[in-house]
């Protein structure tokens, strides 16, 4: 903290405080935060599906904002990655600190680990990036990451082209936004990942890929052996 | 007058700015496809949640409780922010927050910054302020791109650059790039995949090497800390995470209680904003996180305005807004009007709500806000926080109209009567004069009935413009109580 930047800065803090406090006037003194009713009723899910019908309803969201989904038993998993990995062109691939070592083993291109000293044209040399997540909410479509282990640094899934994600499924995944909130950790910085980046602000026609990741792969790795999940337009 | 950016000084009133654009056909027809088509996907986006109306009436009633104890969430906000090793400064109005800001950024030694599309920094002219210092802003959403290399200003709150159309935009890219950068590829062509890519080359060369990164937030979560940035194309985790400095200016009424209540908000707002079940990116962060992001993190926490907007019980509402801009594109006066006619970077309904009262209605723009609607509703209806927009311009019209007491600069001022509506005032108080004496009515009456065959088709002086479009009504021969008195309702 310097000081110096706002000289003013305690005595505007109480002047906003005080401002704010006489616009309250018409609030009785001994009204509390919580007398202040909030109802609640809303759902906490939409819907009623089982697990299996939850990962379905995942795959068909993400693939209608243009992620492409991939669906495989744990054993085929280095196997599908390095398929993709090669079908996409990759030379290097970087990989989070927490990366289980199994899942690249296969895979020709270049191992990159992340290291913090790396800077952000360093990042944009490498050709993909695989991560694991934090959750995934199937009403939405959305991945989480909160910069665990095997998800890293923030800039690692932004600055390359090409991000390949790995959802264990069903256990990493919740139906709903509200449910979501439930698992995660405030104090985590996080990522909510719904496809790959998008504009609108060319008269209206969606362009996807524009600063973030061009190409977003979901991996559902779960039961089940490796087949291309049904696309949804 | 303090607290406004001086693009909008000596704006003409609406119905004058709104002239041009009505009689622009392109304009219109850019307008009325884009206003139409996000509606449209907006009502199929809401229908897909049985629980709307409940997650709407909650939403109202989070941030109603946050407005009623804004101080109380403030000072845990600053308590939360402070913990999580970010510093908090506040600011009363543009001129101090801009102050704040400039001097942050001195601090680090830079001469440029990335910002993230902001409604708050607009609002109170931050890139001027730094252009003044010798401080170059670069905006990084394709859509202010398109907007600051020509030189233009935002015209929707989601869109900013609705107003242009392909054509516009890639001769503005070809023209402009080379003056702010990487110039654009010869050759461009005005396929929007190709404008987005040109955008894409010409921002991550800013990106890359940006040490300084400055934010607005949709919301800040007082339990936790926690900011939100929410956008769609990545250029927002770009400035969040990629340079070493994050400044954030934000607006105090973008306080929500607890990490719960986003909940609510995350699924309210892609889908009345964009009309996604989600968008495409959503950063949280909570104050600074070793190797992770930013090293250090500046909250601004600005007034300018907006405890004068909370002193009015009827017109606080407005500060529920969590600029969704779904009023904008259902209201029927915006889609002929367009943005710019708003003087302000809140336009359509929403703005005309929270521009005359953010700045007061002492200018001819701010003073016609009010009168920038036909009153149909259909701003309340898809609001996702129930903010009677209606009833809050008539409570301004009334204002603009009577005059009274309202805060300004934190101060209970009373305001004149604006100009212009003299003979409207004089009327009604006439009309209530001879209301008040049934003895003038009768005379006045009887008097109008006679002579009714020498009436005008058209009101001279200031009625003419009414007359313009209207036909004056026709007067009985007899009026209702001379009839009642003499037949007593047929009775006689």
């Amino acid at each position: 903290m310097n000081g110096s930047v706002s000289g003013g800065a305690s005595s505007s803090r109480e002047r906003v405080l005080a401002r704010v406090r006489r616009a309250l006037a018409d609030v009785p003194r001994d009204e509390r935060p919580r007398d202040v009713g909030v109802e609640r009723g809303y759902l906490r899910v939409h819907g009623d599906r089982t697990a299996e019908q939850t990962v379905d309803l995942l795959a068909e969201n993400l693939a209608d904002y243009r992620a492409l989904v991939h669906r495989v038993d744990a054993a085929g998993l280095p196997r599908l990655l390095k398929r993709l990995l090669a079908a996409h062109g990759s030379r290097s691939v970087l990989v989070p600190p927490g990366l289980p070592s199994e899942w690249l083993a296969a895979a020709d291109p270049a191992v990159v680990p992340d290291r913090e000293a790396d800077t952000a044209y360093e990042l944009d040399t490498v050709d993909s990036v695989v991560t694991g997540c934090a959750v995934a909410i199937a009403e939405t479509g959305t991945i989480v990451l909160d910069g665990g282990p095997d998800q890293g640094r923030r800039r690692i899934t932004l600055v390359p082209d090409h991000h390949i994600c790995v959802v264990r499924v069903p256990d990493q995944v919740v139906r709903s936004v509200p449910q979501a909130l439930e698992r995660l950790d405030p104090g985590r910085p996080q990522t909510w990942i719904s496809g790959p980046s998008a504009t609108s602000d060319i008269e209206l026609n969606r362009v996807e890929g524009v600063h973030g990741p061009r190409t977003l792969e979901v991996i559902l790795v779960g039961g089940g052996s490796e087949r291309q999940a049904p696309s949804v337009r | 007058m303090s607290g406004t950016s001086d693009t909008y000084l000596g704006m003409p009133a609406f119905p004058a700015a709104a002239r041009d654009a009505v009689r622009n056909e392109t304009l219109r027809e850019n307008l009325r496809h884009a206003t139409h088509t996000i509606r449209d996907k907006r009502a199929k986006a809401v229908a897909e949640l049985d629980d709307w109306a409940l997650l709407r009436a909650a939403g109202r009633d989070v941030k109603e409780r946050t407005l009623r104890h804004l101080d109380h969430y403030l000072l845990q906000l600053e308590e939360s922010v402070t913990a999580a090793g970010g510093t908090v400064h506040w600011a009363a109005d543009a001129g101090e927050a801009n102050r704040i800001v400039t001097a942050l950024v001195k601090q680090t030694g830079q001469s440029e910054v990335v910002k993230v599309k902001s409604m708050a920094t607009q609002e109170i002219g931050l890139n001027e302020a730094l252009e003044a210092e010798g401080i170059r802003a670069y905006e990084t959403d394709l859509a202010e791109l398109i907007v600051q290399l020509g030189d233009d200003r935002p015209s929707h709150i989601l869109v900013p650059a609705i107003h242009r159309n392909r054509g516009e935009i890639r001769d503005i890219f070809a023209q402009r790039m080379g003056s702010w950068g990487r110039p654009a590829l010869a050759g461009l062509s005005d396929d929007p995949a190709e404008l987005a890519e040109a955008a894409r080359v010409h921002l991550r060369e800013k990106f890359l090497r940006a040490k300084v990164g400055i934010s607005g937030a949709n919301f800040m979560v007082a339990e936790t800390g926690t900011l939100v940035v929410v956008e769609s194309e990545g250029n927002g985790r770009m400035c969040l995470t990629l340079p070493e400095t994050l400044i954030s200016v934000v607006g105090i009424e973008k306080v929500v209680p607890t990490w719960q209540d986003l909940e609510v908000f995350l699924q309210t707002l892609p889908r009345s904003s964009t009309a996604e079940r989600m968008n495409p990116y959503t950063s949280m962060w909570t104050g600074t996180t070793d190797s992770d992001g930013p090293r250090t993190f500046h909250l601004v926490l600005l007034d300018n305005g907006r405890t004068d907007t909370l002193a009015d019980e009827v017109g606080r509402q407005a500060l529920r807004c969590i600029r969704c801009s779904a009023c904008l594109n259902v209201c029927p006066v915006y889609e002929r009007a367009g943005g710019h006619a708003y003087g302000s970077v809140y336009p359509g309904p929403i703005g005309a709500i929270l521009s005359p009262q953010l700045r007061g209605t002492g200018s001819d723009v701010d003073a016609s806000l009010p009168y920038a609607s036909s009153l149909c509703g259909a701003c309340y209806d898809v609001c996702p926080v129930a903010i009677d927009i209606p009833e809050v311009l008539v409570h301004l019209r009334e204002r603009v109209v009577e005059g009274g007491e309202v805060t300004r600069n934190g101060e209970r001022v009373t305001i004149k009567p604006a100009k212009g509506h003299t003979a409207e005032r004089a009327a009604m108080r006439a009309a209530r004069w001879v209301l008040d004496h049934p003895g003038a009515l009768r005379a006045g009456q009887r008097l109008a009935s006679r002579t009714r065959r020498l009436h005008p088709k058209r009101l001279p002086g200031p009625g003419r413009a009414w007359t313009d479009t209207r036909a004056l009504p026709e007067v009985p021969a007899e009026s209702f109580r001379d009839w009642w008195q003499r037949t007593r309702g047929g009775a006689r």
